[in-house]
């Protein structure tokens, strides 16, 4: 069997790890980065995935797609609530979820596929071998369809995946894997998108999932949309403006109000510096008003933990460990709320943005057959039921049941000569079915007979990646029933091998045109920095140096305006060289002054 | 194994309701370990189809045996005929001895629905609740506490005792639903009535 990687596609960033000598390893980009950004833009000239991508997020926002794991295998109504402070268009549509770039319009697996083909380059490139099979993470209280549409990203991407795995499950593989967490413990997961809580026994090598509970749009984003709002009114209210409607005004507000998140898990207090057109806005803000604005959403959490211990039948103190997962458990509220719930301090021993994608490298390398010893069993999160008379669900599988599991139900007709028996199947906790998900809708075709003659067994059974398969026989005659499915907020099997074949056909020129706008890119910034640095200190340039320089200038412009990347490279380095001396030049006067103004300020003192 | 053995063959077991939860964990795993599908990647796509569905037969009578209250009703399923995979909890039918109380409470979540909750009616709705939880908690009690009978019945007194489970067993389902309306009615969590589950 050739060799499996595990992917932790994540909402804001995505890895690729492996298994190297019984050591789970995450793959590093060319340039020493593990963490992907889970960004793709759809630019004119051609498709950019991670950094070069996320350059492009206040450049073309409405081309540049981030935190699409949000809109996986989600239906037009479950989403809109969200929609308004994504920059791009979220057309609405009966079934899957379409995004505007330009001329056209992609699925969120689509979407998704690309930063997975990315991880998959990155892999082979790293290991030296191709690489067809994967286990990918999502989270523990994905549905059916947000765990079917990560399969399909996966396919259109050139994967195999072999396994779905939860994220905190995956994580308390990589833990356990170097014997870090024992006995019971809970694994809170707080991403940038999503919120899980599992809740593990750890014993003789069996992982075994006692429950989980979640929220599929809780994370890190939503405090940032939440810094987002509070910026925009502050700006309202200071400067007289709103920049609400400015798509790339947020897209900016959206990154520093980020940055400034992360900075204040570390330190007490920070400052924004934000030029706009025709202000510069300035803020400093403290950990205290983060906290303030986010409370609500990390309190949001602490109802599905409690829940997760229900329905485990344990009470705090009989949970031995607690471990954090996810980026934004670094924020120190949500630590504390975390201590306070479960009584106890909780520990990130593994780096929480690398250990889902070391798990899933662990999962991977036990489907190869390298570990034996070790074995998770997972439950399904969202019980699974039917249909019934009058709109009531009629549940089949309850959630938190141990995966594989299986459930058998008998149907008949209620019309002489019915030939079609419409089944429609939900996810979900509430009494109506339609308070929950619809997964699915199945028709079954049956012989016609009388009424209530034909028995018609169906047996839902969902597999060890919580995906549902379903059969249906005809007891009478013991023949396999037809079943037609027509996944509610899914791609159907044409569309994915569609998508499939589309993908190979764009592979090759995607990457050209990938590596042609970094090039441009990269030209762009080194071309503006020249002129700013001639601007400033052409005084400084010796004769016929600023010949020389305008000359590499004007000749990368030439270049930057056709389409050979190569010639756009060799003359960004040949400005970059042309000017090597003057930068020197101006850095050391920058220096002297810097220098000189201290000692004035010293003088001054010393008056 | 087979997939058409019963819950207790699949682990080895005589059908009685004492049950050793440790005994039955660590037979759990191991048969977890033998068929699990992460073990039989390699295998033909019929030997991997085989190993989901045996997988999937070992949680499900995993799931209805630790638990002493969901064995008893998979028990009495099978003794009434049912299939394996079908575990009928029985008919919701209120205790014979609670009827008058289960009108009152009845009327008064019906009164709750259409007119909303006055002090009154609230503090007697939180009084019934705590009454049929506590009644609740005494049904379970009864049923378990007559595991040991089941156990040593002759194949002659099985019948009553299957019986009298099941009308237990309806009371009991029956108390659960009256519960929750409660809870529902009254706006509170019913996260106080944690019972069973696991050990």
């Amino acid at each position: 069997m050739s060799r499996i990687v595990g992917i932790d596609l994540g909402t804001t960033n995505s890895l690729v790890a492996y298994v190297e000598g019984g050591i789970p390893k995450v793959i590093p980009d060319a340039e020493g980065k593990a963490l992907l950004p889970s960004i793709v833009a759809y630019t004119p000239d051609g498709v950019l995935v991670g950094e070069p991508a996320r350059r492009q997020l206040v450049r073309q926002p409405t081309r540049t797609i981030y935190s699409v794991k949000r809109l996986m295998g989600r239906g037009y109504a479950d989403v809109e609530g969200e929609l308004t402070l994504f920059p791009f268009a979220v057309e609405p549509a009966a079934e899957v979820v379409r995004i505007r770039v330009g001329e056209r319009t992609v699925t969120p697996p689509e979407v998704s596929a690309h930063v997975l083909r990315a991880l998959k380059l990155r892999a082979e490139a790293h290991l030296d071998e191709p690489i067809e099979q994967a286990v990918i993470t999502v989270p523990a209280y994905f549905s059916d369809a947000q765990r079917q549409a990560t399969k399909d990203a996966g396919r259109i991407a050139g994967l195999e995946v072999l396994r779905i795995v939860n994220e905190p499950t995956a994580a308390s593989l990589a833990y356990g894997l170097q014997r870090l967490a024992q006995g019971t413990i809970a694994v809170y997961d707080l991403g940038g998108g999503t919120f899980d809580i599992s809740i593990l026994r750890v014993k003789d090598g069996i992982f075994e999932v006692l429950a989980t509970n979640g929220n599929t749009h809780l994370g890190g984003d939503d405090f940032d949309r939440a810094m987002v709002e509070w910026l925009l009114a502050d700006i309202r209210e200071r400067h007289g403006t709103d920049l609400s409607g400015d798509a790339e005004a947020v897209q900016e507000l959206r990154l520093a109000a980020e940055a400034a998140k992360c900075r204040l898990s570390a330190s007490p207090r920070t400052a924004l510096t934000l030029p706009f057109e025709r202000f510069t806005y300035r803020r400093d803000i403290s950990r205290e008003d983060v906290e303030a604005l986010i409370t609500p959403l990390v309190e949001a959490t602490l109802g599905p933990c409690r829940m997760a211990l229900r329905d485990a039948g344990l009470t705090p103190d009989q949970i031995d460990e607690v471990v954090l997962v996810g980026g934004s458990t670094r924020v120190p509220l949500v630590r504390a709320r975390v201590e306070t719930v479960f009584g106890r301090t909780p520990h990130s021993q593994l780096n929480p943005d690398e250990v889902v994608a070391l798990g899933a490298a662990v999962q991977a390398q036990i489907l190869a057959g390298g570990i034996t010893d070790m074995l998770l069993l997972d439950v399904t999160p969202l019980s699974l039921g039917i249909e019934t008379l009058g709109g009531i669900v009629s549940v089949l599988i309850s959630r938190n049941t141990t995966i594989p599991t299986m459930a058998k139900e008998m149907f008949t007709t209620s019309v002489d000569g019915q030939t079609v028996v419409d089944l429609h199947v939900l996810q979900g906790e509430r009494e109506l079915a339609r308070d929950n998900r619809s997964l699915a809708r199945f028709e079954l075709g049956v012989d016609p007979m009388p009424a209530g003659m034909p028995k018609i067994e169906m047996t839902f059974l969902i597999d060890a990646n919580g995906i549902l398969q379903v059969q249906a026989r005809e007891l009478r005659t013991g023949r396999e029933a037809s079943i037609q499915v027509r996944p509610t907020y899914g791609l159907t099997e044409g569309e994915v091998e569609r998508m499939v074949e589309e993908s190979f056909e764009h592979a090759e020129a995607d990457v050209g045109a990938r590596l042609l706008i970094e090039a441009q890119t990269e030209a762009d910034v080194v071309a503006n920095h020249v002129e700013r640095a001639l601007a400033q200190g052409g005084a400084l340039a010796e004769a016929g140096e600023l010949e020389r320089i305008r000359a590499a200038l004007a000749a990368l412009r030439e270049a930057r305006a056709g389409t050979d990347r190569d010639l756009i490279r060799d003359r960004t380095i040949a400005l970059n060289q042309a000017t090597e001396r003057l930068a020197e030049a101006m850095m050391d006067t920058a220096l002297k002054e810097a220098l000189a103004s201290r000692r004035a300020d010293r003088i001054l003192e010393s008056q | 194994m087979t997939r058409d053995q019963d819950y207790f063959a699949v682990f080895e077991l005589p059908r009685k309701l004492a049950v050793d939860g440790d005994a039955l964990q660590r037979r759990f795993y191991e048969l977890s370990r033998r068929h699990h599908p992460d073990f039989h990647q390699g295998a033909s796509a019929e030997a991997q189809g085989e190993a989901l569905a045996t997988s999937a037969l070992v949680n499900r009578a995993y799931r209805a045996l630790r638990d002493p209250l969901a064995r008893v009703e998979y028990l009495v399923a099978l003794e009434s005929g049912g299939a394996p995979g079908d575990e009928s909890k029985g008919k919701p039918r209120p205790p014979m001895d609670l009827l008058e109380e289960m009108m009152e409470v009845q009327e008064g979540l019906m009164e709750a629905r259409a007119a909303g909750l006055g002090a009154d009616e609230r503090a007697r709705l939180t009084e019934s609740r705590r009454h049929l939880a506590e009644r609740y908690q005494a049904e379970e009690a009864a049923i378990v506490g007559r595991f040991g009978d089941w156990d040593r019945a002759a194949a002659g007194e099985r019948g009553a005792l299957v019986a009298w489970f099941k009308e237990r067993l309806a009371a009991r389902a029956y108390l659960r639903t009256v519960i929750d309306d409660l809870g529902e009615a009254l706006g509170e969590d019913t996260e106080t009535h944690v019972a069973h589950r696991r050990h």
